[in-house]
């Protein structure tokens, strides 16, 4: 039963109020794209065991979309910050490095 | 025999007196007795059955570890099977049936398994039951269900209702014993907000029982002073007879209050399930006493030294006449003396310690209570209750020394600390050697969504097994949980208790030490399940060597009481076994709840008519109290069909499609997505959206979109209406409404965030009616208001303006092929609107029209429905929507994954009409047949019908379909067999078999 | 390997069961097998079952991070049954239902397979053509179903509330072969008679890395140190990622956390399996009385094998509609898996870009029921290159777009 805190209205949200929506910070690869490019866009998905940058909704708040990292195998919560970027806040990714040493996702870490 | 006492009885009110039936005997008891302390007061030491040989069972707890005396309580409607009788609040009038026998307790045919003990160790059905094959499932199985399975399946449907609390808070104590409640007022004195939740129906768990004296007063005096000082503090909520049964992740724990399973049919719930959001979690959940494995242990009368001391202080019962107390710690001399106190023959007390213990021992020889030092139970005798125990010594293999004949045993193997909650989300335990107990690992909590621990583990459950070290365990963990909870903490002074120094235990797992094995064949672990000290030690040789293993193969504490008395003697055998150390084995997993909680807390108030929100419409009454036939389509209703007077539903929808046709009918399509998409960049967005092209509509005008997802697939379809150069009004399914919205808002907020672009769902909004048929325009004229001709409002345009007296947008599209208004009203004017329509129809015949005649009138023009020409597995390609997909736009949702091969093949199959030979319906979902199998045996296919309807306008069978390359091959046909062993012959025709030129729609 | 029997349980009975063996063996890893199968749940051990029995295989090796049978196989709700829709589907379930069908006698163990019938209800009108859509495929398919009506599932499920306010039942497709069986007996079957085959089941072995040369599989690193291998296969549902990792590969694959629950036991009252897709909830009684109850999935990745509540409340709450006698029940224990999602929710059994490794992943919330065909098109695919079950279910439908959609047939796959 995770609490995300939504960084728009800044609730602290029971589960119940959101939605998870996988991955975050995938590339969208359209028409041009070849075919590895978009299988990788649609289906390659990180699932670490670990570390995670993931997408929720505050579906019964806001209505926002935002983006956590997460602990997959601890469920500790490191940060969430507004889906707008391309790639994590900085002070989220020292908040990680501090809690798991040596951690990497895809290119970060 | 067992037997109420003149004196003790802290619990009991014997001014007042309670009447129950235990199988149908009348028996009395006083109010303040449990259920268990009332029976054992009334002599009936047998209450029920073991699950696998049906051996004769007695009470052997005192509360929540009870795992034997299990009853059917109730009748009727409030009935309920498998209550514990320990921690079932007796009242009058109470029904206690036993469980798990035929015909009755005392005589139990099932009780043949008993002496085929030898013939079903652990595991046995893996090896058995096998030839011949078919027998497992008509005979083997049967009989093996029937004889399993405990109490009678409730036959009615549950009279009593159930609630859900939502509490957040500071800080939850789970447990109301001393060291719950010197918890709870340490955390409270910071400042947080406490929630103290304690399973019983009383304050201080065993102290009042155990004696004591804390901050100089006695224990049962300091939990009554401290409970009314809690009760005073603002910041603190005390709750009794409510369970924590589950600590989850984040800090989310579970509360299980038992309202008013005390009095039944009282108002208000029975249950209350709280749901709790705390920063942190004390567990002061006390210890649970552990039995000794000894022969015999399981013959009614033989008892947790714990409990028979509870059943005599608490309710004035005596376990016995005779009584033998068998230990390996000193805890058990409080029984001892508890009981010589209180008159009852104490004969021996067998201390497996060479030794013996310190001071308890030194009072109990003062009181003239004979103790052999290194001497064990080697077995009891008695069938339904005990007769004798033969002593012998605890370093031996059983030879019995000397028989004494008794009527009670008492027994103690030591104390587990109730690390379940501890234990939920994650937090390890440690083995304690000197203690022989697993206790809570501080370094190793349960964390929360901060990666720190969220949990304390205070008192006996954190294996602090002295009053004084309790007492002074339980303030330091209430002040840290506080500071956890990010509170100051104040100047306060520490809670002392007086020291009662004990000596060591020392662990037996098995009793007398090396017992041959006929005693360990007869030793028992778990109680329920029947499983032996012979049965772990089976598993392991045959290499079940995992704690886990072990547990499945003999079903060790599996049974309702989840292992609470057999988990750590069984692990200890099998560690023995093994030749390991009892760490190395580790525990298997706790598992939420505590103690089970029934289905309708956990379900709460949402059922029946509630079970789930139900959407209406503003026209909903009305179609209920004009025969609608309501079909649920998400979590709205709509009107299937009206029936009307003696018609069946097949008879209304065919009514319904011919007036349609004929004259003129009302359709509610309030019900349809109405979202709103605004902005400069709106025109673009949707050109992302849909595979048309959006942004070249024109204000005023209407145009049919489909919509796919990034996967290709079509997920939605609906009329997109241009309201002014920045605005859209996008129509969608019933389903799509709330789900295509979300899919908008994740497109605009997650890729692309910079384009200017707001959505709104107002399908609520608006009521919408489709006013559809020839006659549809005569009707509205007749209403008056705006000009509503061909001229003024073409096919695929919109309008706002009156109708009557309302304020209407007028969108001139049509789902039918027949002339059709949709017309969007204000959802508060939606029933006058509809009401007016009906009035001014009257004259030309018109009558509401349900889904199925919408389904019906739309096949016949050949109009998809998604969810049915569409399944997630359909591209627009495949039906022949190639018109509705730009080919000038270089990309929309969809468009990538529409061009990978299979998807781009010539091979799929694709829309068509199919026209049965005879003219009959073709069966839902029935599949065309291809030459030949494919290479895993089936028959290969080559299409498959979507939609199958009986049209009352051909009066004849009509039906849609995907056929492999189908529109190349119009005029073939084609056979569907059937699930009803006919075959179907179709001829593949065009999809459209109603006005095929679309002039009726355009007039 | 000892016959198992009535005799030689009775043989056994009069010297108080001290003649028993072990059910297998547990040897220290060999430095080299011809086959090496990560993962000792029931997929794995039927892998290296069917590798031997079918293509003479035995130089294996199942190497297990926990204890055999420790992940799915044994927190699974045990139903079995083959009414899929699509093609592929229902020839590999089909494959597995009928292998369950023999399998007590097969691997002279009583995996107590108990063909009572599994049915699907219809609670709207899209379910019902969905089902009787279903139900024509399954015609031609080989796999026996049929669509009921509201009276006769009354007949089959006394218990059952058909009359429901919100969603009345309509009727059910059911399979009158589909059932359940025992789950943990099914892994210990199998790693017992593939323990006699000579085959070695190291259990307390982690795989810490996957050694590879030229782009083609040379063997683990385990725990117990380094093991060599012609072919590897990989079938640890729930860790499927992380193992592809090791290997160098992605996986269209996300773990997520499945639950399930059990009653307290009560005498029989339910012969059959009943799966409620509208309102997410299935049940069925144990033969130890317990009703076994399960739902949809939790939402997010998570490797804790722990679950959210509230979707506990959302399947009890679906199921107290459907039997309204279950609500005085007592929810004895509540537990969670971690399942493997894949892009369209259907299995991957397949080579991989690594030359020699192959993996048996995906099966979501389904898995247990198609062990044997699972291991059957395994074995067939890692010993010959091909197998007809597992030719629809390769990696590369993700990049052709051929995908094996059952959502279409079923909100709720079990």
């Amino acid at each position: 039963m995770l609490i995300l805190e939504c960084p728009y209205c800044g609730v602290k949200a029971d589960e119940t109020e959101l939605s998870a929506g996988g991955e975050a910070h995938l590339k969208r690869f359209g028409p041009g794209a070849d075919d590895e490019s978009f299988e990788g866009y649609l289906f390659a998905r990180e699932n670490p065991k670990g570390v995670h940058f993931e997408r929720w909704r505050h579906s019964y708040g806001c209505g926002k979309w935002f983006h956590a990292a997460r602990n997959t195998a601890t469920l500790e919560v490191y940060g969430t910050y507004p889906a707008q970027v391309s790639v994590p806040p900085k002070d989220i990714l020292k908040t990680i490095s501090a809690a798991v040493p040596g951690w990497r996702w895809r290119d970060l870490g | 025999m067992s037997a109420r006492l003149a004196t003790y009885g802290r619990l009991i009110d014997r001014t007042s007196k309670l009447d129950f039936t235990f199988d149908g005997k009348p028996m009395m008891g006083f109010e303040g007795d449990t259920l268990a302390s009332a029976l054992l007061a009334n002599d009936q030491m047998l209450v029920g059955r073991s699950f696998k040989y049906h051996r004769p069972r007695g009470v052997v707890a005192s509360g929540a570890e009870e795992p034997n005396a299990l009853v059917n309580l109730g009748e009727g409607a409030r009935f309920e099977p498998n209550q514990r009788a320990t921690t079932t609040e007796l009242f009058g009038g109470l029904a206690a049936r036993s469980q798990n026998h035929w015909p009755t307790l005392e005589f139990d045919v099932g009780q043949v398994n008993s002496y085929l003990a030898r013939f079903l160790p652990a595991g046995f059905y893996y090896k058995m039951f096998m030839y011949p094959r078919s027998f497992w499932k008509h005979v083997y199985e049967p009989f093996i269900r029937q004889s399993a399975g405990l109490g009678q399946p409730p036959k009615e449907r549950d009279a009593d209702t159930y609630e859900h609390f939502h509490v957040h808070t500071d800080v939850v104590v789970a447990g109301g014993g001393v060291a719950g409640l010197i918890a709870a007022k340490a955390a409270a004195q910071s400042g947080a907000r406490v929630l103290v939740l304690e399973q019983n129906a009383h304050w201080g768990g065993r102290a009042p029982v155990d004696g004591g004296r804390i901050d100089d007063w006695p224990t049962d005096g300091f939990v009554e002073r401290l409970v009314k000082e809690l009760e005073g503090m603002a910041n603190v909520t005390l709750r009794a007879r409510c369970m924590v049964s589950g600590l989850y992740d984040h800090g989310y724990v579970l509360g299980y209050e038992r309202v008013s399973d005390h009095v039944p049919g009282a108002e208000g719930p029975r249950h209350r399930l709280w749901r709790i959001r705390a920063k942190q979690v004390i567990v002061a959940t006390g210890a649970i006493e552990r039995p000794l494995a000894f022969a015999g242990n399981d013959v009614p009368g033989v008892m947790l030294a714990s409990a028979m001391r509870d059943y005599l202080v608490n309710w004035g019962v005596a376990a016995g006449e005779r009584v033998i107390v068998a230990t390996n710690n000193d805890d058990a001399y409080r029984t001892a003396i508890t009981l010589k106190k209180a008159g009852v023959e104490v004969l021996r007390i067998l201390d497996a310690r060479e030794t013996g213990g310190g001071a308890l021992m030194e009072e109990a020889r003062r009181l003239g209570i004979r103790i052999d030092c290194g001497r064990a139970v080697g077995k009891v005798t008695g069938g339904k209750r005990v007769k004798a125990v033969q002593i012998c010594a605890h370093q031996g293999a059983g030879g019995a020394l000397e028989e004494v004949a008794c009527d009670a045993v008492a027994m103690s193997g030591g104390w587990s600390p109730a690390v379940h909650l501890w234990s939920h989300c994650g937090g390890k335990l440690t083995w304690d050697d000197t203690a022989a107990m697993f206790r809570p690992d501080e370094s190793r909590a349960p964390t929360g969504a901060d990666g720190k621990p969220m949990a304390v583990a205070t008192g006996a459950a954190n294996g602090a097994m002295t009053l004084e070290a309790i007492a002074a365990d339980a303030f330091a963990a209430g002040r840290k949980a506080a500071q956890a909870a990010g509170f100051k903490l104040k100047r306060a002074s520490a809670v002392k208790a007086d020291p009662a120094p004990e000596s060591a235990i020392e662990p037996v797992w098995m009793m007398p030490a090396r017992a041959r094995v006929g005693l360990r064949a007869k030793a028992w672990l778990d109680y329920q399940n029947d499983v032996k000290v012979s049965d772990v030690q089976l598993a392991a040789r045959e290499g079940y060597e995992s704690v886990e293993h072990t547990k499945r193969y003999t079903t060790l504490g599996m049974a309702t009481d989840q292992g609470k008395l057999s988990n750590i003697n069984g692990l200890a055998v099998l560690a023995d076994t093994l030749g390991a150390a009892i760490p190395a084995v580790g525990t298997t997993t706790f598992r939420p709840p505590y103690t089970p909680i029934s289905m309708g807390a956990i379900g709460g108030e949402a059922r029946g008519e509630v079970f789930q929100p139900l959407r209406r419409t503003p026209m909903y009454d009305w179609h209920a109290a004009h025969g609608a036939d309501w079909e649920p389509v998400g979590q709205w209703r709509r009107p299937f069909a009206y029936v009307q007077g003696g018609e069946d539903v097949h008879q209304a929808v065919n009514r319904e499609v011919k007036n349609v046709r004929q004259g003129v009918g009302l359709l509610d399509v309030s019900t349809l997505g109405k979202l709103l998409v605004k902005g400069p960049d709106a025109g673009r967005f949707l050109d992302m959206l849909y595979t048309n092209m959006m942004s070249t509509l024109k204000p005023g005008k209407c145009r049919y979109g489909l919509m796919c997802n990034e996967n290709g697939f079509l997920i939605d379809d609906g009329v997109v209406a241009r309201i002014d150069e920045e605005t859209f009004l996008c129509h969608t399914t019933t389903g799509g409404a709330d789900r295509i919205h979300a899919h908008m808002e994740e497109w605009l907020q997650t890729e692309w965030w910079d384009w200017k672009v707001y959505t709104a769902n107002l399908t609520e909004q608006f009521a919408q009616i489709a006013v559809v048929g020839p006659k549809a325009r005569q009707v509205l004229e007749k209403l008056g208001g705006m000009d509503l001709s061909k001229e003024a409002l073409p096919f695929m345009d919109w309008k706002d303006g009156a109708i009557g007296n309302f304020q209407a947008r007028v969108f001139r599209i049509s789902f039918s092929g027949e002339l059709s208004f949709e017309i969007a009203v204000p959802a508060s004017q939606g029933l006058a609107f509809w009401e007016t329509l009906m009035e001014a129809g009257r004259e030309f015949g018109i009558m509401p029209y349900g889904t199925e005649a919408l389904h019906v009138l739309r096949a016949e023009k050949g109009f998809i429905m998604i969810g049915d020409e569409t399944d997630g597995t359909v591209i627009p390609q495949d039906l022949g929507l190639g018109w509705a997909i730009s080919k000038k736009k270089d990309d929309y949702l969809g468009k990538r994954a529409q061009e990978r091969s299979f998807m781009a093949s010539p091979d799929r199959w694709k829309l068509v009409g199919l026209e049965t030979t005879d003219g009959s319906v073709l069966p839902d979902g029935a599949y065309a047949v291809a030459e030949g199998s494919n290479a895993n045996g089936q028959r290969n296919t080559q299409g498959r019908v979507t939609s199958t309807y009986y049209s009352p306008t051909l009066g004849r069978g009509i039906a849609m379909g995907l056929v492999h390359r189908g529109p190349d091959r119009m005029g073939e046909v084609i056979e569907f067999p059937g699930t009803d062993g006919k075959t179907y012959s179709a001829k593949i025709v065009d999809p459209v078999v109603y006005d095929k030129d679309g002039e009726k729609q355009n007039v | 390997m000892k016959r198992y029997s009535v005799f030689a349980v009775a043989r056994e009975a009069l010297r108080h069961h001290t003649g028993w063996e072990r059910a297998w063996r547990s040897p220290a890893p060999k430095r080299r097998y011809d086959v090496v199968i990560v993962g000792a749940g029931g997929h794995g051990l039927a892998t290296a079952y069917y590798l031997g029995k079918n293509f003479g295989i035995t130089n294996v090796a199942v190497i297990e991070k926990g204890w055999l049978g420790g992940g799915n196989t044994g927190r699974n709700t045990t139903i079995i049954r083959s009414n899929y829709l699509q093609d592929a589907s229902a020839a590999i379930y089909e494959k597995a239902r009928s292998l369950y069908e023999t399998m007590s006698q097969d691997l002279n163990y009583n995996v107590m397979f108990s063909p009572r019938g599994v049915m699907m209800l219809a609670q709207t009108q899209h379910e019902v053509r969905g089902y009787k859509r279903t139900a024509h495929a399954n015609l031609l398919q080989g796999v026996a179903t049929e669509f009921i009506s509201p009276a006769r599932v009354k007949e089959l499920v006394p218990i059952i509330h058909l009359e429901g306010p919100r969603y009345p039942v309509l009727g059910a497709l059911w399979q009158p072969r589909g059932g359940t069986a025992r789950h943990d007996a099914v892994a210990w079957g199998y790693a017992r008679a593939c323990s006699a085959m000579g085959m070695d089941i190291i259990q307390q072995c982690e795989v810490t890395g996957v050694r590879t040369e030229n782009g083609q599989v040379r063997g683990v690193e385990t725990t117990k140190g380094a093991i060599d291998c012609a072919k590897l296969g990989i079938v640890v549902a729930g860790h499927s990622s992380v193992l592809a990792q090791m290997a160098g590969f992605r996986l269209p694959i996300e773990s997520l956390a499945l639950q399930a629950l059990v009653s307290e036991p009560i005498k029989p009252c339910m012969d059959v399996v009943v799966m409620a897709n509208t309102v997410h909830g299935y049940m069925s009684q144990s033969d130890k009385g317990e009703m076994v109850i399960g739902g949809g999935t939790d939402g997010f990745n998570n490797y804790t094998q722990r679950g959210s509540f509230h979707h506990i409340e959302e399947t009890v709450r679906a199921l107290i509609e459907t039997f309204p006698m279950i609500s005085r029940l007592k929810m004895l224990r509540q537990w969670g898996g971690i399942v493997d999602m894949t892009g369209d929710r259907s299995p991957i059994l397949s080579k991989t870009p690594l030359e020699g490794c192959f993996v048996n992943c995906g099966w979501g919330t389904g898995g247990f029921k198609a062990i044997p065909g699972s291991g059957w098109a395994m074995a067939e695919l890692m010993a010959t290159g091909a197998s007809p079950l597992a030719a629809e279910f390769s990696l590369s439908r993700f990049r052709e777009g051929r995908f094996i959609d059952e959502s279409v047939a079923a909100g709720v796959a079990h």
